[in-house]
C-alpha cells in the first residue's frame, strides 16, 4: 500500500516546482491544501479576486468562457502536473476564464493571497515563483498564438490535400 | 513499360462523407487496368485526375498492397479535388501511381513508434497505423496522437476506437470545442508527454500542416527522439510526380521522387530557408 504523501511532497512533484530549495518549498507549503473537484464543479469563475491557484494532481480541468447563443466553450485543457491560475501574480488579481474539473480532478490548492505576501515579504521566493510561473505563462500564450493560425482549416489556394 | 505520365481509368465503387468537405472514395480499375498500376506502401500518393477540372496529388489512406479498391481520403478545397469529391459511384478518376517513398514501418520494429496526426494529416498515416495494428506484436508502445480544429472535424472516429482495441494508445486534442466537449482542448504537441518514448529507439511518424509538424518534431527531439528517426510526410506542388517539372522542389529535393517521407535530420535545415 503506498503512503500517503504530504503536502510538501506533491508541489516537490510539480513540473513547474521541480528541484526548488526545500526550505521555499516549506513555505509556499504553507499556503496550500489538498482538494479534491468533483466533474462539474467550478474551481474558478471569471471576474472573481484570484484568490487561488492550483497544481493539478490528477484529473482535467477545462478553461472556458461564457459566449451568448453559444454556451460555455472551452479555450483549453489542463491536466496531470500542470498549473492552473497565474492571475493571482498579476494585477488587478482578476480570474480571466472559468475553470471547471471535466472529471474527479485531485489537486494541490494555493491560497495565493498568502502566497503574494510571502513572495512581497521575500523577494527571493517571489523571483523564484515567477521564474517558474513565466514559462507557463509564454506557453499558452505561444499555444494561443499557433491555434490563431487555424492550421488544420482550409487553405486558400491550396489543392492537394489528402 | 507503363507511361508514368499516362492516367489510367478508375471507378469510384463507393464513396462515403467523413467531414463537411472530406470524402473518402474507394476507386476499382476499369477492366485490365490494374494489371498496370503497382501496388501502393502506406505514404505513397497517386495522382488523381478529375477529367476537365485537373490532377492532384493524393496519398493512399487505404488499399495499400494491391489488395481491395484503392482508399483516397480527399477534402474539398479547390477546382480539381472538388470535383474528385462530387464523383459518384460509377463515375471515372483517372489514376497515376503509385509514387513517391513509404513510412518506415519495418524499420521500426523491436521500438518505440508514436504517430503524430494533424487534421487530414491522419489520412495519409491510416494505412501505417492499420500496419502497426496488424502487426502489434512486433513493436514497443505504440501511440497515435491526434490533433484536429474541433471534434466535429476528426476523422475516422470509429477507427480511432478499433486501433485502441488492438493495443495502440490514441489520445486526441481539439484547437476548439464547443459547450459540453469533455474531451482535450490545446495543441497537439500538449500531448507528447502521453506518449511512451524510449529515447533513441523511438520511431515518430508525423502527418498535417507544416507549421504543426515543426512544433511536433521539435518537442519530439526534446524527448530523446533522435531526428534521423522522426519521420515527416512534406506536402508540395507536385505536378508531374516523376522528378522532372521541379514543381515540388525543395531546394536539392523533389518531394515527389525523394520523399514526401523525409527524416526531420533531411528536411528540418530546407524547412528553415523561408525562400523554399
Amino acid at each position: 500500500m503506498g503512503s500517503i504523501k504530504s503536502v510538501d511532497e506533491l508541489i516537490a512533484e510539480a513540473p513547474a516546482f521541480a528541484e526548488m530549495r526545500a526550505e521555499q518549498l516549506e513555505v509556499i507549503a504553507g499556503c496550500a491544501r489538498n482538494q479534491t473537484f468533483e466533474g462539474g464543479e467550478q474551481l474558478m469563475r471569471e471576474g472573481e479576486e484570484a484568490n487561488r491557484f492550483y497544481v493539478i494532481r490528477r484529473g482535467l480541468v477545462a478553461l472556458e468562457t461564457f459566449v451568448a447563443h453559444r454556451g460555455a466553450l472551452t479555450l483549453e485543457t489542463i491536466e496531470d502536473g500542470e498549473l492552473l491560475g497565474w492571475s493571482w501574480l498579476v494585477p488587478p488579481y482578476r480570474t480571466h476564464l472559468d475553470a471547471r474539473a471535466i472529471a474527479t480532478t485531485h489537486t494541490v490548492s494555493f491560497d495565493a493571497v498568502c502566497l503574494r505576501g510571502k513572495a512581497d515579504a521575500d523577494p527571493a521566493l517571489g523571483y523564484e515563483l515567477m521564474r517558474r510561473f513565466l514559462p507557463v505563462i509564454v506557453e499558452r500564450l505561444q499555444a494561443t498564438r499557433l491555434r490563431l493560425l487555424d492550421v488544420y482549416g482550409p487553405v486558400a489556394g491550396a489543392e492537394a490535400e489528402g | 513499360m507503363r507511361d508514368p505520365m499516362l492516367p489510367l481509368s478508375f471507378r469510384v465503387a463507393a464513396k462515403r462523407r467523413e467531414l463537411a468537405d472530406t470524402w473518402t472514395l474507394e476507386l476499382e480499375p476499369d477492366a485490365g487496368a490494374h494489371d498496370r498500376l503497382g501496388a501502393f506502401a502506406p505514404g505513397q500518393f497517386a495522382m488523381l485526375y478529375a477529367f476537365g477540372s485537373g490532377e492532384v496529388p493524393i496519398s493512399v489512406s487505404g488499399g495499400v498492397g494491391g489488395e481491395g479498391p484503392l482508399v483516397h481520403t480527399v477534402r474539398a478545397v479547390g477546382a480539381a479535388t472538388r470535383a474528385i469529391c462530387a464523383a459518384e459511384p460509377g463515375d471515372s478518376v483517372g489514376v497515376r501511381g503509385p509514387f513517391g517513398n513509404t513510412w518506415p514501418i519495418e524499420e521500426a520494429e523491436g521500438g518505440d513508434v508514436v504517430v503524430v496526426a494533424g487534421g487530414i494529416g491522419l489520412a495519409p498515416l491510416r494505412p501505417a497505423i492499420e500496419r502497426l495494428a496488424a502487426s502489434r506484436e512486433r513493436f514497443g508502445a505504440v501511440t497515435l496522437l491526434y490533433g484536429a480544429r474541433s471534434p466535429d472535424e476528426m476523422l475516422f472516429t470509429e477507427e480511432l476506437d478499433s486501433w485502441r482495441s488492438a493495443g495502440i494508445a490514441v489520445e486526441t486534442i481539439v484547437d476548439s470545442a464547443p459547450a459540453g466537449w469533455s474531451g482535450r482542448v490545446g495543441l497537439v504537441t500538449k500531448l507528447i508527454d502521453e506518449a511512451e518514448l524510449s529515447g533513441g529507439h523511438t520511431t515518430a511518424l508525423i502527418c498535417g500542416p507544416e507549421v504543426m509538424m515543426r512544433f511536433v518534431g521539435a518537442e519530439l527531439v526534446q524527448r530523446g527522439v533522435e531526428r534521423s528517426r522522426i519521420h515527416i510526410s512534406m506536402e508540395r506542388n507536385m505536378k508531374c510526380a516523376i522528378g522532372h517539372c521541379g514543381h515540388c522542389q525543395l531546394g536539392p529535393a523533389f518531394i515527389c521522387k525523394d520523399g514526401p517521407v523525409f527524416t526531420l535530420a533531411a528536411i528540418e535545415p530546407l524547412m528553415a530557408v523561408r525562400e523554399l
